[in-house]
Order: C-alpha cells, then sequence, then structure tokens
C-alpha cells in the first residue's frame, strides 16, 4: 500500500513529506527528479516511476507533483485515484491548492492525510465525513480558537463513518432547501482538412449542488435515457434501479459533488457546433506568409457561441505577424510563435476573421512544420448530445425544495487540419477545440 | 454553481499572520530551546502551538527528535487535536527514541478502554504505526480487545493494525493469534470491516505465499459479494482483487460471480472499474463461447475501458498499459473503438506512445486507411519519440495488413521526401522489414533510399541500409562503390553495422564475383584479423572457410531463402500473456513482466493462470484446491519435455510409476523416445519444439547475430516457426506452475521411521525424479557435547518437502524422553512443520531414526555462511545447542522450470556484476547424464546448444523465497572440468548453489 507521500512544486522542491510505515528517506525522490529532467514538458513526466527498492507513483496537479512511494505490489490506478482524492480535499479545504495555500495550513494538512490514510489503507476520503472530523480552516474559526483555546478537530465519531450512506452525515439543516445540477458537454473532435470530421465525442457530467434538510431521496428521470450507454456513477447512484427503469435514484451527499460523468461516443452522430475556414501560404522564395481565418457557428440551435479563443503554433520560421482582426484581440509571442486570439462572441450575421501577413525570415526556405489551431468556446443553456432531464423528484421529506437545472457545452479538444497551400506539397495541422453548454 | 464554489474560497481570504505558514519562521539557532520552553508551558494554548510548529518543522524534514520527551509530556491531555498531534510525532520519532516511547505505553492503554470509539480507534491506530518492539508486546492485549469491539469503526481500524503488527513481527502475529480473528472478520456484519480484514489479509499473504490465509470457498465468496455492493471505493477494489484469486467450480458459478461484478464497471473510481474487468477477464474463460451471456459480458466490457481514457492522463496511462494486454488477449472487445485511440495533440508523451501502440494492435483491413491517415499526421509532429515511433508504425501496418503494404510505402517515401533526419532512419529501418515480408514487390523504392546514403548517422538505420544493399546487390549498379564507402571507416562503426557490413559484402562477393574480390579479401581481414570482437571475428573466418573451400555451399548457406517475419514480433508471448491478465491494474500490468520478474527479493510470487474454458475438459487446477499428491507437481504432460523422458528412463527400474492418482506418465512413449536417443537419434532433433533450433551456420544470414544469452544484448529475432514450437510447449509448461509445492499434504510425510523410509522413496518418485540428492549423515553433535545424546542427521527434499533426518543415540546411561527442537532464525526462514516425533522414551545405547518435515515459512535473518542453521534440541535432562550446514539443494522447488522466453530475458536483464564462475573439477558425466542428474534435484536444464565440441546447457532453478537462479553449464567432452557460470539477482546465494552443483554431480 501507500508508504509516503512528497510534495514537489515547479521547481523541484520537496516542500512536504509524510510517511504512513517507515520513514523513506526523500534521497527516493532523486529518480523522480531524474525523469523530470528529462521529460521535455512537465506534463510528459512518466506516472509510474520504478526504483530499485520503490516505485514511486506520481500526479501533477496545480502545478505540484504529488509523489506516492510504494514498496510491494499495489494497483497504481488506486495510488493515483487516490493521489487525486488527496487534490481535490485539499481544494475542498482551502479553496485553491497551491505551495503557499498548503504551506498555510500545514497541520490541517498533516491531519487531513493522517485520516485519510492508515497504514497506506484509506480510511475516510469523503469530504462530508473528513469535514466532521477536522473541521475546514475559516477566518470566524481560526479567530474563535485563538480566543477560546478550542480545537479544529472533531471530537465525535461521524456518524455518516459506517452507515449504508457514508456521503452522509446526519442532521443536516437548511433554511433555504435546494438542488441544482449542472449538465456539462465537452464536445473533442478531430476533423480532418477538408473539413470533415474524423472522430467526435462528447464527455459529460451532472455537477450537483445539494443542500436539504435529512435523509432526502432524490429521483431524476432523462427525456432521453438512450443517450446514456457509458456512465460512471457516484456510489450513492442505485445501479438496480438504473439499470432496470433508466431513472436515478440516490440519497445525496451533502454539499457539491458529482452525480455522474458519461460518454457519448462517435458511433453516435456528434453535431458540431462551430467551423473554421482557413488558408495560410507560403510561397517559395517570399519572405512573406498570408494568414486567413474564418469562424462560423453551425448547428447551435439559435444559442450564441461564447468566449471564443483561437489559439496557434506558428511554425518556428515565423518572425512576426501583422495581422487584422474583424473583431477581438490577438496576440503573437515571437518567442514561443504562439498566436492566440481572443474572439469574444460569435456573431452569425457578421463572422469574425482574422487576415494580414506573417513575415518569414529572409532566405529562408518554406516553413515545414505544421501550425496548430486550438478553438475555445462556450455554448449557454444546450447540451450538444441532446440530454435533457425530465423531472427531478424528492421523497423522505416533507419540504418543497427549489430546484434548478443547468446546460453547457464547451470544447474539449478539437482539432482541424489546416492546408497549407502555395507549396508543392501539404502539410496539415491539428487543431483544438473545445466547446461548453450550460 | 460559481457562487457556491466561492463561499469556500472566502475561507482561505484570512490574515497570514492566522496561517499555519508561522510555525516555518523561526529557524534561528535557539528554535529548539525555544519550542522546550514552550512545549513546558502551563498554557495549553501555548503548549498547542507549540506541537503545531514542532509538527511543521517535521513536515519539511527537519530533525526535532530532541523534543521527544517534552512532546509526549503533552500526551495526556482530553484536547483531541493536542493528542492527534502528538500521536502524530510519536510515529514519526518513537523508533529513534526506543526507551522513551515506552512512556507512552500508559497513555495508550488507558485510550484503548476510552467510552468513545473515536479514541480508542485512534489509540490502536497509532500504537500499530510505532514501530517499535518494546511497544509492540503492550500492543497485543489492547489489539485482541479491539478486533472484538462492539463498534465497527475500531474493529475495522484494528483489521489494519494487524497488518502493521505483522509487518513488524510476523512471528508474534501467529503466536498470539490474531490471524484467525483477522480470518474471523471476513465474516463480519458490516462490510467495511470486511474489506479492511481483506486488505489486511492480503497484505499479509504477500510475505507468506503459501500460507493459505485467504481461504476462498463458495462461502467466503458470497460474503465478499455482499460486502462488494456496501462498502467503499477502496474496499471495493480490495474485494475485487481478493475475488480475483479464486477459480470458480464451474461455468455457472463463473457466471453468477461475473453478474454480480458487472455493476462495479459503471463506477466513478477507475481503479474499482479496473479491478472489476480483471475478474471478468479472467471469469470470462470459463464460460462457454457459445452462451449469450458471454457475448453480453464482451459487450459491457468495451464502454468502461473507453471511458477511462477520458481520465486524468496518468490514469490513462495505467489503463492503456492493460488495455494493451487485454487487446491481445481478446481483439474482439475493442475492434471497433479504434478512434478513441487516436492521439489528441496536448496528451502527455507517455499516453501517446501507449495510443500508439494499441492503434496498430487493433489495425485491420478495415480501419486501416483511417489509421493510416493518422499516423502520416503524427510523423509530422514535433516531438522525436513520438515521430519515430509513428514512423514505426507505419511499417508495421504493412507488415500487418498485406492490401496496406503499398499504401504504407509509399507515404514513407513521401516521408523520406521530407529530409527530416531522424525520420528518413527510422523510414529506411522499416522499409528492410517490408522487404523481408513482401520480397521482390517493393525494391523499386531502392534508388529513393540510396540518395540518402549519407545522412544516415544512426547504427540501426546504417545497418539496414547495409542489408538492404547486401540483399538486393545485383539491382544496384553501384552496390560495390556504395559498400566500399562504408568500410573506409569500419573500425569506427558499431558492431551491428560491421557484422552487416561483412555479410553484405559477402553477399555482394557471391553475385558478382568478379568485380568484388577485393572488397571482400579487405574486409574479411578487417573481422578478422583487425577487429578484437569475437562475434565479428567467428563470422568472418565462417565465411573465409565457405568461400574458400566450397564456393557452392557458401552461396546456399549465405544467400538462403529467409524465412518471411512474423506479423507482429512484439507480442505478448502466450503464457505470460495469461499470467498477466491475471494481475490487471497491478504494477505488472503497467510493466507488461511477471511479478516474480521485477519485484526485488519478492517472497514467492505464486504464478497466477487463466482458468481453463469450460467444456475443455480439463480439471482446473487451483492454488487452493492443493494437489492430492506429489503427483500433480509434474505437469500434465501433454508434451513430455526432454528431461521428464530422461528422467522416466533412468528411474523405470527404481520407480515404476504409481497410478493412484492424476494421469499416467506417458511412459510407453517415454520409453520409445528414450531408446531412440540412446540408439543415438538424439531428443533434440526429435523434439523440435523444446530444443534449439539447428545451430549458427543457417542463421547468419538474417541481420541479426546468433543469439547466445551472454553474447549479444539484442532481442532474437525469432523466426515464426521457432516461436510456434515454444509457443505449443508452454502452456503444458505453465501448468505445472499452478500446483505450489507447499500445497503438499503433511500425511504423505508424517513420522516415518527408519526402514520406511527406503520405502517411500520408491513411491515418494511418482512426478519427479527420485535421484534428489542427499549428503550422507555426519555427527552434527557428538555426546561428549551433550551430556550422552549424539545426533547425526542429513537434509533431504522428499516429495517437495524439505526434511532433516537424524539419528538420536543414547549414550548415556539413563533413558531419554521429552525431545523437542527449535531453530534459530536463518537465511530462508527453514522452521519445523511440526515438533519432533520422538514418541517412545530412547534407552541407553538405543538409536532412533527421525524425520522432522520443515517449511520455509519461518522468520528470516541472514545466516554467514548463507546455509548455516542453529539448532536447539531438548530432552528431559537438559537443552543442548549445535549449528548445521544444510545443501541448498533442498530448497530448489519443484516448479523452478523458466520458460525459455523468460530466462532469455531474465538472463539479460540481471546485471553482468551478478554473475559468478566457477569450475568443477573431475567430473566424468556427459551433459545429458549431468542434466538428468541435476533435474532430480530440481536444478532444470532449458536448453542446450553444442558449440565446438563444447555442450552448454542452460538451466534455471528457483529457490523456495522465489529467488531464481539461472546458470550455463559448460561441458567440454573428454574434458573432466566443468565451468559453470551463474546468475541471479541475490548474489549471495551464488556459492552454495554452486557447492550444490558440485555435490549432485558427483554423487
Amino acid at each position: 500500500m501507500i508508504h509516503s507521500l512528497f510534495l514537489v512544486n515547479a521547481s523541484g522542491d520537496i516542500f512536504l513529506e509524510k510517511h504512513w510505515k517507515s520513514v523513506v528517506s526523500r534521497s527516493v525522490c532523486d529518480y523522480f527528479f531524474e525523469a523530470q529532467e528529462r521529460a521535455t514538458e512537465p506534463e510528459n513526466v512518466p506516472p509510474v516511476i520504478p526504483t530499485p527498492h520503490h516505485y514511486l507513483i506520481s500526479v501533477l496537479r496545480h502545478r505540484i507533483y504529488f509523489v506516492a512511494v510504494i514498496q510491494s505490489e499495489v494497483p497504481p490506478l488506486f495510488v493515483i485515484e487516490f493521489l487525486h482524492r488527496v487534490v481535490d480535499t485539499f481544494q475542498d479545504y482551502f479553496g485553491v491548492c497551491t505551495e503557499a495555500a498548503i504551506k498555510d495550513n500545514v497541520v490541517v494538512v498533516y491531519e487531513l492525510l493522517e485520516e485519510m490514510l492508515d497504514n497506506g489503507f484509506p480510511l475516510a476520503t469523503e469530504s462530508n465525513i473528513l469535514k466532521e472530523l477536522i473541521k475546514p480552516p475559516t477566518i470566524l474559526r481560526t479567530m474563535v480558537n485563538t480566543i477560546t483555546g478550542s480545537t479544529n478537530v472533531g471530537e465525535q465519531l461521524p456518524t455518516g463513518q459506517l452507515s449504508v450512506v457514508p456521503w452522509r452525515r446526519t442532521g443536516v439543516k437548511y433554511t433555504n432547501n435546494e438542488a441544482y445540477f449542472d449538465v456539462v458537454e465537452e464536445i473533442d473532435a478531430i476533423i480532418d482538412k477538408s473539413g470533415s470530421t474524423i472522430t467526435a465525442e462528447i464527455q459529460g457530467v451532472i455537477d450537483a449542488c445539494v443542500k436539504l434538510t435529512g435523509m432526502p431521496d432524490l429521483t431524476l428521470s432523462f427525456m432521453n435515457p438512450r443517450l446514456l450507454d457509458d456512465v460512471s456513477f457516484h456510489p450513492c447512484v442505485r445501479f438496480k434501479r438504473w439499470e432496470a427503469e433508466r431513472i436515478l435514484s440516490f440519497i445525496p451527499p451533502d454539499g457539491n459533488f458529482r452525480l455522474l460523468s458519461y460518454h457519448v461516443s462517435s458511433q453516435n452522430l456528434v453535431a458540431i457546433p462551430v467551423y473554421v475556414k482557413h488558408n495560410i501560404t507560403f510561397r517559395e522564395g517570399s519572405s512573406q506568409g498570408r494568414f486567413d481565418l474564418t469562424l462560423g457557428p453551425k448547428q447551435t440551435m439559435g444559442k450564441a457561441v461564447e468566449s471564443v479563443l483561437v489559439s496557434s503554433q506558428l511554425p518556428r520560421g515565423v518572425l512576426n505577424a501583422n495581422l487584422n482582426p474583424s473583431q477581438g484581440t490577438y496576440t503573437f509571442d515571437p518567442v514561443t510563435k504562439l498566436l492566440s486570439w481572443d474572439v469574444g462572441k460569435i456573431n452569425p450575421q457578421k463572422l469574425p476573421s482574422l487576415k494580414g501577413t506573417m513575415s518569414l525570415q529572409a532566405g529562408a526556405s518554406k516553413p515545414d512544420e505544421n501550425p496548430t489551431i486550438n478553438i475555445q468556446f462556450k455554448i449557454q443553456q444546450m447540451a450538444i448530445s441532446g440530454l435533457k432531464v425530465n423531472r427531478l423528484d424528492m421523497y423522505g421529506e416533507k419540504y418543497k425544495p427549489f430546484k434548478g437545472i443547468k446546460y453547457m457545452t464547451k470544447a474539449g479538444k478539437f482539432q482541424r487540419c489546416v492546408w497549407i497551400a502555395g507549396s508543392d506539397r501539404y502539410y496539415t495541422n491539428r487543431a483544438s477545440l473545445i466547446i461548453v453548454t450550460s | 454553481m460559481q457562487e457556491w464554489a466561492n463561499q469556500l474560497c472566502e475561507n482561505r481570504q484570512f490574515g497570514s499572520k492566522m496561517t499555519d505558514s508561522k510555525y516555518f519562521t523561526t529557524t534561528k539557532k535557539g528554535e529548539i530551546f525555544e519550542l522546550k520552553a514552550e512545549l513546558n508551558s502551563d498554557k495549553k494554548e501555548k503548549k498547542k502551538e507549540a506541537v503545531k510548529k514542532v509538527i511543521a518543522s517535521m513536515t519539511v524534514g527537519k530533525d526535532v527528535s530532541a523534543l521527544f520527551p517534552d512532546v509526549v509530556n503533552c500526551m495526556q491531555t482530553d484536547n483531541l487535536e493536542l493528542k492527534k498531534l502528538v500521536y502524530l510525532y510519536l510515529m514519526n520519532y518513537a523508533k529513534s527514541q526506543p526507551d522513551m516511547a515506552i512512556m507512552a505505553v500508559n497513555t495508550f492503554v488507558k485510550d484503548c478502554e476510552d467510552p468513545n470509539p473515536l479514541i480508542r480507534a485512534l489509540a490502536v491506530r497509532t500504537m500499530g504505526c510505532i514501530r517499535v518492539d518494546k511497544i509492540t508486546e503492550y500492543l497485543c492485549e489492547p489489539l485482541r480487545k479491539c478486533l472484538k469491539d462492539e463498534d465497527p469503526y475500531v474493529r475495522k481500524t484494528a483489521a489494519v493494525c494487524v497488518a502493521k503488527l505483522h509487518d513488524i513481527n510476523a512471528q508474534l502475529v501467529e503466536d498470539q493469534g490474531f490471524l484467525d480473528t483477522l480470518k474471523d472478520l471476513i465474516s463480519d456484519s458490516n462490510p467495511m470491516v470486511v474489506a479492511n480484514a481483506v486488505a489486511a489479509l492480503s497484505e499479509i499473504a504477500e510475505s507468506h505465499p503459501n500460507s493459505n490465509l485467504l481461504d476462498l470457498n463458495p462461502q467466503t465468496i458470497n460474503k465478499l459479494l455482499t460486502a462488494l455492493n456496501e462498502c467503499t471505493e477502496w474496499g471495493q477494489i480490495f474485494i475485487l482483487d481478493c475475488l480475483a484469486n479464486y477459480t470458480p467450480r464451474d461455468d455457472r458459478e463463473s457466471q453468477s460471480i461475473c453478474e454480480r461484478v458487472t455493476p462495479r464497471l459503471s463506477h466513478a473510481n477507475s481503479a474499482v472499474v479496473l479491478s472489476a474487468v480483471k475478474v471478468l477477464m479472467k471469469f470470462m474463460e470459463m464460460l462457454p463461447k457459445d452462451l449469450d451471456y458471454y457475448g453480453t459480458l464482451l459487450k459491457k466490457l468495451a464502454p468502461p475501458l473507453v471511458t477511462l481514457l477520458s481520465a486524468e492522463p496518468e490514469l490513462q496511462y495505467v489503463a492503456l498499459r492493460n488495455i494493451n494486454l487485454i487487446v491481445q488477449r481478446r481483439p474482439e472487445i475493442l475492434k471497433h473503438e479504434m478512434k478513441v485511440f487516436f492521439v489528441k495533440y496536448n496528451d502527455p508523451i507517455y499516453v501517446k506512445l501507449e495510443k500508439l501502440d494499441i492503434m496498430i494492435r487493433l489495425a485491420s483491413q478495415a480501419n486501416i486507411a483511417q489509421v493510416l491517415a493518422e499516423l502520416k499526421e503524427y510523423a509530422t509532429e514535433v516531438d522525436v519519440d513520438f515521430v519515430r515511433k509513428a514512423v514505426r508504425a507505419i511499417g508495421r501496418c504493412a507488415i500487418k495488413v498485406e492490401q496496406s503494404a503499398e499504401r504504407c510505402v509509399s507515404t514513407l517515401l513521401d516521408l523520406i521526401q521530407t529530409k527530416v533526419n531522424y525520420v528518413v532512419q527510422e523510414a529506411i529501418v522499416v522499409i528492410k522489414d517490408i522487404f523481408r515480408k513482401y520480397p521482390n514487390k517493393y525494391e523499386s523504392v531502392i534508388a529513393t533510399l540510396c540518395e540518402n546514403l549519407d545522412s544516415l548517422d544512426e547504427p540501426e538505420a546504417r545497418a539496414a541500409m547495409i542489408w538492404i544493399v547486401g540483399e538486393y546487390a545485383e539491382r544496384i549498379d553501384n552496390a560495390d562503390e556504395l559498400l566500399e564507402s562504408f568500410l573506409e571507416g569500419f573500425h569506427d562503426e558499431s558492431t551491428q553495422v560491421q557484422l552487416q557490413l561483412l555479410t553484405a559484402i559477402v553477399k555482394l562477393f557471391l553475385k558478382k564475383p568478379t568485380e568484388t574480390q577485393e572488397l571482400v579479401q579487405q574486409v574479411l581481414s578487417l573481422a578478422t584479423q583487425d577487429s578484437d570482437n569475437p562475434d565479428l571475428r567467428d563470422r568472418g573466418y565462417i565465411y573465409w572457410r565457405l568461400l574458400s573451400t566450397d564456393p557452392v555451399a557458401a552461396k546456399e548457406v549465405v544467400l538462403a531463402e529467409k524465412p518471411l517475419i512474423s506479423e507482429e514480433t512484439d507480442l505478448i508471448e502466450p503464457t505470460l500473456l495469461e499470467e498477466l491478465i491475471c494481475h490487471i491494474g497491478t504494477l505488472a500490468s503497467v510493466y507488461h513482466k511477471p511479478p516474480s520478474a521485477f519485484v526485488e527479493g519478492s517472497r514467492g510470487v505464486q504464478h497466477k493462470r487463466l482458468p481453463g474454458s469450460a467444456g475443455s475438459g480439463e480439471s482446473v487446477e487451483s492454488p487452493d484446491t492443493g494437489s492430492a499428491a506429489g503427483v500433480s507437481d509434474a505437469p500434465p504432460a501433454v508434451i513430455p519435455s526432454q528431461g521428464d523422458l530422461l528422467g522416466d528412463l533412468l528411474n523405470l527400474d527404481l520407480a515404476p510409476p504409481a497410478t493412484t492418482t492424476g494421469p499416467p506418465p506417458p511412459t510407453s512413449s517415454g520409453m520409445q523416445m528414450g531408446a531412440m536417443d540412446l540408439l543415438g537419434g538424439g531428443l533434440d532433433s526429435l523434439m523440435g519444439d523444446e530444443s534449439e533450433p539447428p545451430p549458427i551456420p543457417l542463421r547468419t544470414d538474417t541481420p541479426q547475430s546468433p543469439q547466445l544469452p551472454h553474447q549479444s544484448p539484442s532481442p532474437p529475432d525469432y523466426s515464426p516457426t521457432e516461436l510456434g514450437g515454444d509457443l505449443g510447449g508452454s502452456p503444458a509448461m505453465g501448468a505445472g506452475f499452478g500446483a505450489p509445492p507447499a500445497a503438499m499434504p503433511a500425511s504423505f510425510n508424517a513420522p516415518v521411521s527408519g526402514g520406511l523410509d527406503d520405502l517411500f522413496d520408491l513411491g515418494g518418485g511418482v512426478g519427479m525424479p527420485s535421484g534428489a540428492y542427499s549428503p550422507p549423515k555426519s555427527i552434527w553433535l557428538p555426546a561428549m557435547k551433550a551430556k550422552g545424546l549424539e545426533i547425526s542427521g542429513t537434509f533431504a527434499r522428499r516429495a517437495g518437502v524439505v526434511q532433516m533426518e537424524m539419528t538420536l543415540t543414547n549414550k548415556a546411561m539413563s533413558v531419554m524422553t521429552d525431545f523437542a527442537i527449535q531453530f534459530n532464525r536463518n537465511s530462508f526462514g527453514l522452521a519445523p512443520a511440526g515438533p519432533l516425533q520422538v514418541l517412545t522414551p530412547v534407552s541407553p545405547n538405543q538409536s532412533i531414526e527421525v524425520a522432522l518435515p520443515l517449511n520455509t515459512v519461518g522468520p528470516v535473518m541472514k545466516m554467514e555462511p548463507l546455509n548455516n542453521l542453529q539448532v536447539a534440541v531438548k530432552n528431559n535432562i537438559d537443552v543442548f545447542y549445535f549449528s548445521c550446514q544444510y545443501p541448498i539443494s533442498m530448497l530448489f522447488v519443484e516448479d523452478g522450470k523458466m520458460e525459455r522466453q523468460v530466462f532469455l530475458a531474465t538472463w539479460k536483464d540481471i546485471p553482468n556484476d551478478n554473475e559468478s564462475q566457477f569450475q568443477i573439477k573431475d567430473c566424468h558425466l556427459s551433459s545429458d547424464a549431468a542434466s538428468s542428474k541435476l533435474q532430480g534435484s530440481n536444478i532444470f536444464t532449458i536448453a542446450k546448444r553444442t558449440v565446438d565440441g563444447q555442450d552448454m546447457l542452460y538451466q534455471s532453478t528457483k529457490l523456495t523465497n522465489g529467488i531464481w537462479v539461472l546458470a550455463e553449464l559448460r561441458v567440454q567432452a573428454g574434458n573432466p572440468n566443468y565451468t559453470v557460470s551463474l546468475k541471479c539477482r541475490a548474489p549471495e546465494v551464488a556459492q552454495c548453489v554452486f557447492q550444490s552443483y558440485e555435490a549432485v554431480l558427483k554423487n
């Protein structure tokens, strides 16, 4: 099981260590640093690193590496899932998960880690339970504790810990009872240079914020549950009921949680809500290149495409770009060759475009690399898969809660191949575009 | 949603003075003294702040152990936070201050009685984390109580504590009977307790391979399945991993377990999903393929695997490594999901490379167009490693899907046109393979390749290009010029290139003898006279001799038709794949190596196998059902291995095969084949699937050098036939691994007195040759030193059990009774498996024979010499001590035969520093006789090869603690001196193993 944990910051310093069994010298992290040095990008450090006596399993989040040391055969996914859970918990407790936040709350961090893992076995990882054991720091509590000398640590055994619903504590009380659900979908797509879709898939999640008194039992039904053939549920969802009736029936945790995530695969038809027209050319023997990019909406059911952001990695040979956006602003970084264009909202009547010239190194041959184009956007009030909630009912409690459901579509990883004309060979590029509906 | 989240964020907006960072600010010299004063302050608040400062220093690795007594003084408090903080400190530093730690014991014991279950659990949990022997003694009583506590929270904490205690002192846990209590907890009413009990037992079982701790039967399985639905996600992982070790009795049980596990596929925790996949993949083997449910299950497996790919990149990586295995075992599951493996531009590199691998595995005629289009995109990306792999992938597509070969070749040519150096080199390497797969089809591209000759600077690409030039020398006008240009810097080239150049020029000479005589002489003299590389010299001499004696033969040899290369050279060998499928989700699955191969010094990792499919008629051997007798230790001999046959032949008159249990060994065929061997036919040639292919000369024209484990580090270029042969042979071997040696029933070696021993010898040799070497008895304890008790004895391995055989002689004047025996800790954990059976008193001048069965699960301590054993014998007179040395061959287990592939890989994998060489003098056995003699002592010959009249035997053996020893035994006909080279990850055993070799061979 998990032996030790080291937290390493972006500059390669270990700023926290915790051991659940015997102490492992921090020199074990040297193997990690070696791998870190070899990796070209921070995110390219391999997640599992063998050393003569240990294995190092790491995740990178918020520019902090969480490096777990294990000594015996342990499912690596178990370790990785746990590390992500640790990060989520820190974020939940401190609002952000940064080196500063962790150092500011080092004692709470230590108490949390001790509570989450015992001898390498997970003990309490549900945030509800943890919050009863160790109260999150707030200004008020810190003040009060300083004055009265009372404590952050719960004195009683959390009620939920051993019940059939370990994710919910008993005795929850609210004056305003409310339940909100956000349906958020991301599109990942690869589109080839002729504009036809190679793959497109939708990753969707339903995030919930439930603040209900007592022990409410909720059911959520969909207009078109057939879309959901590949789903992962929060443990609270009764699987049998879903199998039989395609209804989500559950006693919710208190507060924020992810009710389910789903995947609509490429087998189903996925509508792509935006299109890109582009014309990027370099002429042989000229130190100038032309750049022309136009965006337009497509299949958005009348909803506006917002927060559009286009970025592109131009070839290394490009010295500068002199472009003219029809709306929004653009920047070009001559060092990283990154072009980014903050478009804003797409007006279907007047399509946004970015046109102009690129200057190349004099005398250099035509660039032979492929620029990359990423597009990000959001569409409110629409789930691109067409998923719709039918109704939400509550049983087990008498009051009437306030209920709300939002939809959003975002671009996930959207890739577009680009044709660079004017050369005897063609080059293709890939781009990434993200679609969000809410 | 954002607004709601913000409420939490506000919480951190308090001033920095309020935060814990202040604890880091005091770093002056007097810090420790300051803290000391604060810790001893009367004010509670000050104390707590001081402990927090201490903890803060600890987290950043500062040594604050000097404050130990002061911190421990703060422990007796009713403030839970302060108590927890002190506990945190204790866990870290108790080890360095064991005497001081005792001060804390009373408080712990008191807390274990606290009315608040939280405090009871906290106390027992913390106590278990303090790794100090003195404290663990005090832990036993509170722990026993907590294991039976009324509150499940305390019970579940206590269950984990047993695992902790076992880690510190295994003997104590066994003596105190905690293991049984832990087993009882599997039936606990609370699912969380069950899950923790399973987790604790699994961890303990890892260090006790043969202890049968997790006794899985349909009842316990049912309990686990019930708990599975109700426990936490982590508990589900433990339970699923445990379930995967079970072997269902029949396909119906298998189906019902699958049905109950399938809902886990929809769990949000990916580790749960993958563990469930493992259980399903394993149990699916038992379902008949025509069953509707089988098809349903296959369909259900795809979506969760795809979903894993939308998780965080680290999770994706592990998932992809496992999908790689699943795709090889059951390609049908994901055959329609090619697109999800398309690389996204912002995937981390390690994810990209894995996706690429799986794309190739899934490539088929139906989707090859898409795949090629993608690969072509990848070949123009920035990351060099990725681009290289993409180019290689194009070549693999061409070889795998014949219809696409032409498109692949033209794509590769396009890529060569880019003139990007590493792309060109990679492309040339794969084009060489395409030529070999489709001879005489694409040679028109050679001209284009030749244009790029100058830009090649990597040995592999140069070697590939030279091979092409040599192979097609007759179609390349200026082949001689091209090759000559390489010859100039011959000595600066790598061996790979040199060998290739030598072969290519000889080929050229055979094709165009008139113009190239000078060239060939030049290269032969470079290779034979100026080179210190033995491979190169040998090959040079062979060619020289061939060319000078019989040019026609030379032509037949060098220009012989080559076998086509196999489609997928990197497929995992099936037995290994089966084992890895049983380990889905583990580190083994990430590294694609069996756990035994990479878990350093791990004790007795068991080889797991997939259960046989229903209806195949083969009985399924589960590790738990145990084998009824020694018989099942022998592989159910579908294809009898060479060693077995020899053994059978030699043993025929000694040990007639008993037919009481198990399938009768194939005696008749053994006789026949063995007889043929005597006639000089040679088993090797008869049994092509177990022996090496005909030796070197025929193989010299393949682009790789001949494979000898000790010579060449490059991967073997196995031809299809050879590979096929191996695979055919291996399942039978693998089946033998299923039954652990220690599953031998104890009754088999129940106390036997003198004469019966010999009888047993005959009966015992059923499954294995009975010739296990046992040294003659020697006097261990002279009567002078032991008040008249004389003990002489020896060690023997009989029917898979180590026995200590002793003669106790009473040379005193009075009767001796009440014998007992005990061992000190020793290197291999040898311990008596039962009490010393001396049932009758020994009267003066009487001798009595005793056989004491031993096991190897006792406490371990390294001894000097390694095989030293210190023994204490007690009788009614006194206690006596003596030490003796046991031959290490007693510890060679019956399943120590390695797969050939694994042997090769392991041999290379073990660093050369670990190799040791020994000479055995004056041994007059032939290599075959030596081999069978060694096999009798569980040293197994895996392959034999004859070079220059010298026989090389490649052998493996495995010790009871899972250490593998690999050996190469060289026997020169007519030379009584043998050479043994031993390679082992634990080199300290080499000396002992060598002694055993010598002892076995000379007796």
